[in-house]
């Protein structure tokens, strides 16, 4: 007799060389999942996190009690930052390629999250990104060029040459400093919401992690505290169902949503279509009028597809189906709310083409502006003196020693 | 001026810092409605309210980032760590953020968090509640590192560690809580009250980072040590009768070369002396320090003394222990040494 118990391996649906197929993932037709009032008790809500809030159809019209009733200036707004992200990125991306730049991080197809999230949210409110939500600097009206400077590490970098491209921060835009060590963003997020509380503010904080490192112990503290102290936080895991190369199964999303983990720490959890920009926007106003008026924090999963590679190091065609990104059922942000708007009467395809080209005028622009203040290889550069300063408020004693042996070196040369 | 204990001492920095500053908060497993294991927080919830001192889950990582948030928004966290052999779980977020925080942002954030955790042996607490794990923290560049030996400097360094926009990493020697012991397990404890660091004055007042005290003048020998190993120092030179000149270093991070090196170029003979365990312990960067900026004023070859490499076991606390005869052992080679 041999044990019948054997160690479940997850396999994804698809590898190199076969046919896509997403039948794993759970639909919800568009406008099917009830509104609840944002008092509700996370008990008694527990369908969200299970079922897929959608409000754009197939036909591009919204739909159903989630409907936020934008105006078409918004959409356009939204549209525009969508578009100028995906631009932006692929820029960036042939900037990385010709070797100007060492690094750089696509969000190709996960735009919605980013630029619905940041617009549902207050200025006041304070963002805890990962790496892969470059859409919330662009819709809090970061520069492109000071993103540029960051990934340059030029004269004008924000983080002084000391981080990895693609790690912003904007102490003005109130968005927090990326770290590379994955989700420890997450239950920051919540202590600083603790923070609003105590001081009785009614600011709101919002943090980023991908399904891959919710499997960190990170996420758990950020359930936990945020459960504990109901705090006014939305933590969102944007399930693009790849962490590199491993499947979202690797992380435990094939037993259950992400979204399910929010009740199971008492917490609400919704499950919503992460590019569909109406309802990404409206299960964040949701949520964060729930934290606000005290009801408490919400876990978001937005049921995503990550279109493009991890990064620039990385190659998906090793380890998925080449045309993956067009069989995902859940289409394009940037395409389903462009259709949507044209079905307004908001919007065409001439117009679609001529912003296209404004802001691929304003990506050029932006760079042969960052370029001036410095490249890897060319012009000014930040003076190596910086890469002690900040490690303390103020330098100490076996710093300034080491900053004038390493100026020695340096005039040695 | 009022007798205190370290606990007391560390009580009336806290509940000092509460009264004055609004941003501070404190929070900890147990420190809340009870006072914390130690009795540390005693009696400041009821005091300050339940929203600046916040009882925690046991998730001393969550602990951690939880207090960096507060920082970032605004607060002063000063988060207990229940033993420093817990502190571990907590480690990505002191190492990769709290202190990097302020580096990887230009300035532009900071999260200005005191971690008080006790540590160190001598009380029967096994390898899960002896350890003193100082040395991984002063080789992460960004951070702080404090360890007080007696109530007086307890009070002032840390008003000081929660006043410092830096994060600190405040270390109690938890053997010396209620008085200073000279590592004889055998005698009768000493209470704070019999010995002058245990007059405590009641209100505000600090203790600089990076000033070590010279607890005792001397011209035949220096002793560098810090937190448990002071008192037992002390006790082991005055049992060979040396004229030791002993260093209480008080803040490994920053460090006072200075003193250091001007006691060293003094009496020419150094012994170096913590609890920790020897290898890649603090004590290592201090004879690179010495060797580095005393070596020809060196009549002997320097002397660690330390805690064995083994973990702290429960049964063999005081084989461990780095008593006084191991001082003494050392003290002697340097003094023998022409």
């Amino acid at each position: 007799m041999t044990n019948p118990t054997r160690l479940h391996l997850p396999t994804p649906p698809a590898r190199p060389g076969e046919a896509p197929d997403f039948s794993y993932v759970h639909l919800s037709p568009a406008g099917a999942v009830s509104r609840p009032d944002i008092s509700a008790r996370a008990r008694d809500i527990g369908f969200l996190s299970t079922e897929l809030v959608r409000v754009l159809d197939d036909a591009g019209r919204a739909v159903g009690p989630w409907h936020p009733h934008l105006d078409p200036a918004d959409l356009q707004v939204g549209l525009r930052h969508m578009l100028l992200t995906r631009i932006f990125d692929d820029r960036m991306q042939r900037t990385q390629r010709a070797g100007k730049i060492s690094f750089y991080i696509r969000s190709l197809g996960e735009e919605a999250v980013s630029v619905a999230q940041c617009m549902a949210l207050r200025p006041g409110d304070m963002l805890f990104p990962s790496y892969r939500n470059q859409g919330l600097h662009i819709a809090r009206g970061i520069p492109l060029v000071e993103l540029m400077n960051q990934l340059l590490s030029n004269t004008r970098d924000m983080c002084k040459g000391r981080q990895l491209p693609v790690m912003y921060h904007s102490r003005p835009g109130n968005i927090f400093s990326i770290s590379g060590n994955l989700a420890t963003q997450f239950p920051q997020a919540v202590g600083w919401a603790m923070a609003a509380a105590i001081k009785r503010e009614d600011h709101v904080a919002a943090s980023w992690i991908g399904e891959g490192s919710s499997a960190e112990a990170d996420f758990h503290h950020a359930l936990l505290f945020a459960s504990v102290y109901q705090a006014p936080v939305i933590l969102n895991v944007v399930n693009n169902q790849w962490a590199i190369s491993t499947f979202q199964g690797y992380a435990g999303g094939e037993q259950r949503s992400f979204a399910a983990r929010g009740p199971g720490y008492g917490i609400a959890g919704i499950r919503v279509d992460g590019n569909d920009f109406l309802a990404v926007y409206a299960a964040t106003q949701w949520a964060a009028e729930r934290a606000r008026t005290g009801s408490g924090p919400t876990l978001i999963e937005h049921v995503t597809y990550r279109a493009a590679a991890h990064s620039t190091s990385d190659d998906p065609a090793r380890y998925r189906a080449k045309d993956d990104a067009e069989h995902w059922p859940l289409g394009d942000p940037v395409m389903r709310l462009k259709q949507h708007l044209i079905a307004l009467g908001e919007w065409s395809d001439e117009r679609h083409v001529a912003l296209s080209a404004e802001l691929d005028g304003l990506v050029a622009a932006s760079w042969k502006e960052a370029v001036t203040h410095g490249t890897m290889t060319e012009g000014p550069r930040l003076n190596a003196d910086l890469m002690f300063e900040d490690v303390f408020k103020e330098m100490p004693e076996n710093l300034v020693r080491q900053r004038d042996l390493m100026r020695a070196e340096r005039g040695a040369k | 001026m009022a007798n205190m204990n370290m606990i007391q001492a560390l009580n009336s920095a806290m509940d000092i810092m509460l009264g004055r500053d609004r941003s501070v908060v404190l929070m900890g497993e147990d420190i809340g409605y009870f006072g914390g294991v130690f009795r540390a927080t005693e009696g400041l919830q009821r005091k300050y309210g339940e929203h600046r001192v916040l009882d925690t889950p046991i998730a001393e990582g969550g602990i951690v980032a939880a207090a960096i948030g507060m920082g970032i928004n605004g607060l002063r966290p000063v988060a207990e760590i229940q033993f420093a052999d817990y502190i571990y779980p907590g480690i990505d977020q002191i190492a990769s953020e709290l202190a990097r925080i302020r580096y990887r942002s230009a300035g532009e954030f900071f999260a200005p968090v005191t971690i008080r955790t006790p540590c160190g042996g001598g009380i029967r607490g096994g390898q899960t509640h002896s350890q003193s794990p100082e040395a991984i923290f002063t080789h992460v560049s960004g951070l702080k590192v404090v360890m007080p030996s007696n109530p007086h400097d307890a009070k002032g360094l840390l008003i000081t560690s929660i006043e410092d926009d830096d994060p600190v990493i405040f270390f109690e020697p938890k053997r010396l809580y209620n008085g200073p012991f000279d590592g004889d397990p055998n005698k009768p404890a000493v209470p704070w009250s019999t010995h002058p660091k245990g007059q405590v004055d009641e209100g505000y007042y600090t203790v600089p980072l990076g000033k070590a005290d010279v607890v005792r003048s001397g011209a035949d020998v220096t002793v560098i040590t810090y937190g448990t190993m002071v008192f037992v120092a002390l006790a082991a030179a005055a049992a060979l009768k040396l004229d030791a000149e002993i260093i209480d270093l008080r803040s490994l991070v920053p460090l006072d070369v200075d003193t250091i090196c001007t006691s060293v170029k003094k009496t020419g003979r150094c012994v170096v002396a913590h609890e920790a365990t020897r290898f890649s312990g603090f004590g290592g960067e201090i004879l690179a320090v010495v060797q580095e900026e005393c070596f020809w004023d060196l009549e002997a070859p320097i002397q660690r003394v330390a805690g064995w490499d083994t973990p702290y076991p429960h049964a063999f606390e005081w084989e461990y222990f780095p008593g006084q005869e191991r001082v003494k052992k050392a003290l002697a080679l340097v003094m023998e040494a022409q």
